[in-house]
């Protein structure tokens, strides 16, 4: 009699362990990423130069990720604030530069100037001068905002900043589709310089119009990917000396760490977090331009995705960590140019946030987060 | 205060005078043709070159004496390009202008309601450009008897490029278009189909959703694939993303697409060297375009586009079926429609069975930052 009804309990304690440790999600995602994995290493052995070009493909889109990302890691990292509003940021830099160019000619300043300096260096020198008044304004813009609408809510709920912050990317988007301001029409960007695409072959670095080869039997990779490549890795090397070396970076790192006693030890608290996001804008700028140069069709909205991409890179890499923004999304850029390649490309977006599921369940705090400390 | 009464009095005996003077039957005076178009609302540019098309249509008409001996009279409403006030013009120029022809609307979601008003009080609806296949053909998969248009439906756009593309000498084609949407999707459908049935090969499909702005892993398979066509039936803001991004990863193919690359904001240089088909161009070297073309610049000070044109064409083709009938009867007239057989602007149209003109689309070309007009396709 007792053998007989032995089992019953001991199934049903089968089934309690399952759910308590949530087996069956977790046999589902593994499931995914087995899957996922196991077309990868398929696509690798059937033609690694094919596979070799998405992921120089990948590298690109994951390092205009990594600017925005910045911006949403450095804010949060000192206010503990999803600043929303950060893609839209995002896309007013990229118009900035998109008017910049063609209705001031800025990118040719320096041929008007000294009109005897051979092209490169004239546009060379007009483009920076272009980002860098994409980052100017982007980081203004970014301050008033602050000053407006976050800096009254310090010490209200977070709650009421993250929704504040909603309404402010709300309003910037519209209020950039307005026929006054810029437009509400999709709109051509016009790139600075002429694209020079370059062929990794047998043969060589070749231009892809001297190569005589096919284009699938090398790596393409053009100035442009270049371009965003070296300008972000400039970025992230300037921020990094900026928060590791400057008394200005020390600032912020003491008033992420305690803010009431960054106060008493005489830090200006308000005005290092106004420069938190001026810095995290002009980010955003730069990667403004630099995305409307890759993808040059830009509109109102333009922000919100890329926006939204670069909030789960800075997630996935541990945000409030700034490595781990640069990781997160050169990992997003990959996992979505992949999963575009090798699965499907209308589910590149849902398979990219797969991961970010997966990641966050094995380490919640993300890549390089910190577990979270007790704060005051 | 007494001459306002004498005025409304003899508006009065006047409104009850031209009322009995067209007394059921009778075959003297005006023809009355509507014309509903949106001249406000979100598309008022729309409406006028609509408004303009067939008036000038109608024009002609009355220069060279009328149709049945009778001179046409226009009466123009704003309908708005929405259902509420395109009902409420419809339902105005029906039971109190006593109208038997509406000419109209631009955008499917008015046409639709209109025909639902037209149709079963026997009054012939004309639309020159609304593609919805429900403007023609009602839920159950009927043909409304009364209704017809003027433009090609969005799946035909496909069957036409993929013929192009065939007579070009091309073998393997690569689709692209965005999932999401039933205008790129159609076109894609119906280029395929008849790409294949032509003995061309697809070689690769691929899908994308319409906020995606890198395609870099699409387009590194379309260079992979070597295909001899790019499809890509989508609007222009998407060629402009696509193109650029298309020769940074060295595709050859001939890129190739529908009517929404038809926009002043077209990058030239992203679409260069593409084609893609549309209702008309100006540059057609047919006798009736070139003069379309230059009365229309004449009376209105710029070159017609596609509205104007099939305006004008929707509004020919109603008279000339009228002259066919030889009757002002709407229950004759459409059936003189439906087997009228007519050299219009953009190509001579005929009729198929659901009432949606099977008639030549144009193909465009970019070259050298500019559209220029290659051939004319007929199914």
């Amino acid at each position: 009699m007792a053998t007989t009804t032995a089992p019953v309990p001991r199934s049903s304690s089968i089934f309690e362990l399952a759910i308590k440790k949530r087996w069956l999600g977790k046999a589902f995602l593994i499931s995914i990423a087995l899957i996922a994995l196991w077309r990868i290493i398929i696509a690798i052995q059937a033609n690694p130069i094919l596979f070799l070009q998405q992921v120089v493909n990948g590298i690109q889109l994951g390092f205009v990720y990594a600017l925005i990302a910045l911006g949403y890691t450095m804010v949060y990292g000192i206010v503990r604030l999803i600043n929303f509003a950060h893609g839209d940021v995002f896309m007013v830099g990229a118009f900035i530069s998109f008017f910049g160019i063609t209705r001031f000619q800025l990118h040719l300043w320096l041929g008007n100037v000294a009109p005897g300096l051979p092209l490169w260096v004239t546009i060379g020198v007009g483009s920076v001068s272009v980002v860098v008044l994409a980052m100017i304004v982007c980081a203004w813009l970014s301050y008033v905002i602050e000053r407006i609408a976050y800096k009254p809510l310090r010490n209200a709920p977070r709650i009421s900043a993250l929704i504040t912050a909603i309404g402010v990317s709300f309003f910037l988007e519209y209020f950039a589709a307005l026929q006054f301001v810029f437009t509400p029409n999709f709109i051509t960007f016009k790139r600075p310089f002429p694209v020079q695409t370059w062929m990794i072959g047998s043969n060589g670095i070749q231009t892809l119009a001297e190569s005589q080869e096919s284009a699938s039997n090398g790596i393409i990779f053009s100035n442009i990917a270049l371009i965003i490549i070296i300008s972000s890795i400039i970025l992230l090397l300037l921020l990094q000396y900026v928060v590791q070396k400057t008394r200005i970076g020390k600032a912020m790192r003491a008033v992420a760490y305690d803010k009431p006693t960054a106060r008493l030890m005489g830090i200006n608290v308000d005005g290092i977090i106004s420069v938190t996001f001026a810095i995290g804008a002009s980010l955003a700028g730069a990667a403004g331009m630099l995305y409307a140069i890759a993808y040059p069709s830009i509109v109102f909205g333009m922000g919100i995705i890329p926006g939204l991409k670069a909030f789960v890179a800075a997630v996935l890499g541990g945000i409030g960590s700034i490595p781990g923004a640069l990781i997160g999304a050169l990992i997003m850029g990959q996992a979505e140019n992949l999963s575009a390649a090798y699965i499907s490309s209308p589910m590149r977006d849902a398979i990219a946030f797969t991961i970010l599921i997966i990641v966050l369940l094995v380490r919640p705090t993300g890549i390089f987060g910190e577990p979270s400390r007790e704060k005051a | 205060m007494k001459v306002r009464t004498l005025i409304s009095l003899l508006v009065l005996v006047a409104v009850l005078a031209t009322g009995c003077a067209r007394t059921p039957g009778a075959d003297t005076g005006p023809i009355k043709v509507a014309i509903l178009a949106p001249l406000s609302g979100a598309v008022p540019t729309f409406g006028e070159s609509t408004k303009n098309g067939a008036l000038l249509a109608i024009e002609e008409w009355n220069a060279k004496g009328g149709v049945l001996g009778r001179t046409i009279e226009t009466i123009v409403e704003d309908s708005q390009c929405s259902a509420d006030p395109a009902v409420n013009a419809a339902n105005k120029v029906i039971d109190q202008d006593k109208v038997h022809y509406i000419v109209g609307e631009v955008c499917s979601g008015a046409s639709i309601p209109i025909s639902e008003i037209a149709n079963p009080k026997g009054v012939v609806q004309i639309s020159p450009t609304s593609t919805n296949p429900l403007v023609t053909v009602g839920s159950d998969g009927t043909t409304k008897p009364y209704i017809f248009r003027a433009c090609f439906i969005d799946p035909f756009q496909g069957l036409v490029m993929a013929k192009f593309a065939l007579q070009q000498g091309h073998k393997t084609a690569f689709l692209m278009y965005d999932q999401g949407n039933d205008y790129p999707r159609g076109l894609a459908e119906a280029f395929e189909k008849s790409f294949t049935d032509g003995g061309g090969t697809i070689v690769g499909k691929e899908t994308y959703v319409a906020t995606d702005t890198d395609f870099s892993a699409i387009l590194t398979k379309v260079a992979e694939s070597n295909a001899d066509v790019l499809f890509l039936p989508d609007y222009y803001n998407i060629v402009n993303l696509v193109g650029p991004q298309a020769k940074e990863r060295g595709v050859t193919s001939v890129m190739m697409g529908g009517d929404g690359w038809d926009s002043a904001d077209l990058d030239m240089a992203a679409a260069e060297g593409g084609y893609f088909s549309n209702h008309y161009s100006p540059e057609d070297s047919r006798p009736i375009v070139q003069d379309w073309v230059k009365n229309y610049t004449a009376k209105y000070g710029a070159t017609p586009d596609a509205l104007a044109t099939l305006a004008y064409d929707a509004a020919n083709m109603l008279l000339a079926a009228i002259e066919k009938a030889g009757v002002d009867d709407p229950a004759k007239v459409k059936d003189a429609l439906a087997s009228l057989e007519y050299e219009a602007v953009s190509g001579k149209i005929t009729f198929d069975q659901f009432h949606n003109p099977v008639k030549a689309a144009a193909v465009l070309q970019v070259k050298d930052g500019k559209v220029t007009f290659v051939a004319s396709i007929a199914p």
